[in-house]
């Protein structure tokens, strides 16, 4: 904890919240700011919200800060509500095609019932497919209203052939998204772990059409997510995930902790692993029994990028952009986040593309903003 | 401004001053104090502030729009701070509506824009009426009631000129062209609005206005049920609020008067109309 609390330079207000170590019910105007507007920033204002309401400290919390605690919670429950009711469209839409899906993040810790889905905010249904049935799936998506986005040739040459998922895909009506993924990482990554393995030990979800992947799929398919992904910009949350799903499974799961170590090694997703347990002790304080630390210390990488890539890891997990430190870490990591997907000439080919399509494109569409004044 | 305290950032010397003309009448808080959105308008790197220059707005420092050239800063803050509300305080049931008070009863004209909300409102303002928000209606979701915020109000092409001699008082800042949303210019809100902005009121009146130049001025009643598929049309987070949404709407619109009205442009006709309204029940 000191090595992280120097590396980030300070404690990390939201993480000390979310674990209630802290004294949340002061009433000091500048911790509360700070506090809500890092969780804002990071999206966790919801799960903030959660974590107070279940320690019974809500009540205590100043009426400024709690009216957007209370917010937070209208909002996550309103989409609880909604990814449900598009699970069900999704569940009619796939009801023909005969083939396991199993959801993924968030849409799966929901369905599995797990304390981290309580106030958690996502937009997009992640699903997972045996790449034998993709064109099946996609079929039946298109004839049930969803059309593909990136309708550019490029945009869909870079997913069909390169990457672990099909464009998104949006409902025209419901303007709801799904992304249907038939792998783990992407094609041309220099790993390869076979989905064949997770789609095989996934759990049905209670009384849907859908299945789950096993608790420890589901750990390791968050740290890769965190780690093995260029944008940090989702970090802290994901490791907010990482910590509670480690946390809920070890109690209720009595072989998790001897199952996850060998079944990363089988998915070939140690290394992401070991970063994920490395800095959820670091940041969460996770309680991971020392031998499997030690063991899992096995698959991290060798000293010289060890330190380097703590020294990035650090700032780029905290949920501070305003920080020069955080915005140069992030950028390094989704330097190296491009250099895992893609081996070197595919990659120098995709950032060509991709710089001389930013410059024809300035100046006409502002789709990258995240809204239009208006709003 | 009203239930809302913004901590707001800027190198500008323009915002400033745009803050200090637009927000004379309002608080400042203490720096010691919880603010709702740490927000900042400043030019998204060093290069910008001097070569064709822009500005960016900045919520907890993650850039919200495309950056806008460095004249539009104010008009970007105050679009800003509307994203901010309409985006986070889902505690209200928020209904795109300028809303107006008169003997403690509020009126409510929801409208999409270019409907002449605006220069309705501020010309209801300028005679009186005293302003709660010329652009969102805050319902509380426990109390059913609307909560101020006043804030600048805002001027869009013509209707600047026509306001200027209509409410000769009006202190209008700068005009700034050709942004999105043509000419732009702010008003200050009224002294005595912001003093009771935190007095709550209970809506007494929806309106539905609607402007077509020259066309007479009319005020006609309206069914419930058309003025209950307005206010849903217009509000920024029904869906949000599911069932108590539905119901916080129905029992609103139980206790108000619903109207559509028309004009072409007669001001003082139309301030008219509305005294009467207000004078009438």
């Amino acid at each position: 904890m000191n090595a992280y609390r120097r590396l980030a330079g300070g404690g990390d207000v939201v993480a000390e919240a979310l674990a209630g170590g802290n004294d949340t019910a002061r009433d000091d105007g500048p911790y509360w700011e700070e506090l809500v507007s890092r969780a804002r920033e990071a999206n966790l204002l919801g799960t903030l919200a959660e974590r107070l309401h279940e320690r019974a400290l809500i009540d205590r919390v100043p009426e400024a800060p709690r009216a957007h605690l209370a917010a937070a919670r209208i909002r996550s429950e309103a989409q609880e509500t909604a990814i449900r009711r598009e699970l069900r469209q999704l569940a009619r839409a796939l009801a023909e095609v005969d083939t396991p899906i199993v959801l993924l993040k968030g849409a799966s810790y929901l369905c599995a019932g797990l304390p981290n889905a309580r106030g958690r905010v996502f937009a997009d249904i992640d699903i997972l497919v045996p790449k034998s049935r993709l064109d099946d799936v996609e079929s039946a998506l298109l004839l049930a209203g969803f059309v593909t986005t990136h309708v550019n040739a490029y945009d869909q040459r870079y997913y069909r052939q390169w990457m672990h998922e099909l464009p998104p895909m949006l409902h025209v009506r419901r303007q709801t998204v799904v992304d249907v993924h038939h792998a783990l990482v992407p094609e041309t990554s220099r790993m390869h772990p076979d989905s064949a393995h997770l789609i095989e030990a996934a759990r049905p979800a209670a009384g849907m059409r859908f299945s789950v992947p096993s608790p420890a799929d589901m750990a390791i398919h968050c740290a890769t997510h965190l780690f093995c992904d260029e944008d940090f910009s989702h970090a802290t949350r994901d490791l907010v995930d990482f910590d509670s799903l480690v946390r809920y499974f070890a109690v209720a799961q009595p072989d998790f902790w001897e199952r996850l170590l060998p079944r990363a090694r089988t998915l070939q997703l140690a290394r992401p692993l070991w970063y994920a347990l490395d800095w959820s002790v670091r940041v969460h304080h996770t309680p991971v029994p020392a031998e499997i630390l030690r063991d899992a210390r096995r698959d991290a990488p060798a000293l010289p990028l060890r330190w380097l890539m703590n020294g990035l890891l650090g700032p780029a997990l905290r949920p501070t952009r305003g920080r020069a430190s955080t915005r140069w870490a992030r950028r390094a990591l989704y330097v190296r986040g491009h250099w895992l997907k893609m081996p070197p000439h595919l990659l120098a080919w995709h950032l060509t593309v991709k710089a001389f399509r930013r410059e024809n494109a300035s100046g006409e569409d502002g789709k990258s903003a995240d809204a239009k004044p208006d709003a | 401004m009203g239930p809302i305290v913004a901590r707001i950032r800027s190198p500008l010397a323009p915002v400033h001053a745009a803050i200090a003309r637009h927000y004379a009448a309002h608080e400042v808080a203490d720096d010691g104090q919880f603010s709702d959105f740490p927000v900042t308008v400043a030019p998204p790197s060093l290069a910008r502030r001097f070569i064709r220059p822009t500005v960016t707005f900045r919520l907890d420092d993650a850039p919200v729009f495309q950056p806008l050239p460095a004249e539009q800063a104010f008009a970007l803050l105050e679009w800003g701070l509307n994203w901010c509300i309409a985006t986070q305080c889902h505690q209200y049931l928020i209904i795109h509506s300028a809303v107006l008070e008169r003997h403690g009863h509020a009126l409510l004209l929801p409208a999409p824009p270019a409907s002449g909300k605006s220069t309705l409102c501020a010309a209801l303002v300028a005679r009186g009426w005293r302003l709660l928000s010329d652009e969102m209606a805050l319902v509380a979701l426990d109390r059913g009631d609307v909560t101020p915020i006043p804030r600048a109000i805002g001027l869009k092409n013509d209707s600047i000129d026509v306001i200027r001699r209509f409410w000769p008082d009006a202190a209008i800042g700068t005009v700034v062209e050709k942004t999105l949303k043509g000419s732009v210019a702010h008003a200050r809100p009224p002294a005595e609005s912001v003093a009771r902005q935190h007095e709550a009121v209970r809506a007494r009146w929806i309106v539905l206005p609607h402007y077509a130049k020259g066309a007479p001025t009319a005020l006609e009643p309206l069914s419930r049920g058309a003025a209950f598929m307005r206010l849903v049309d217009c509000a920024f987070n029904y869906a949000m609020h599911g069932r108590r949404g539905f119901e916080l709407l129905a029992t609103v619109i139980d206790a108000a008067q619903c109207h559509s009205f028309s004009y072409g442009g007669d001001l003082d006709a139309a301030v008219r109309t509305f005294d009467a309204l207000a004078e009438a029940s």
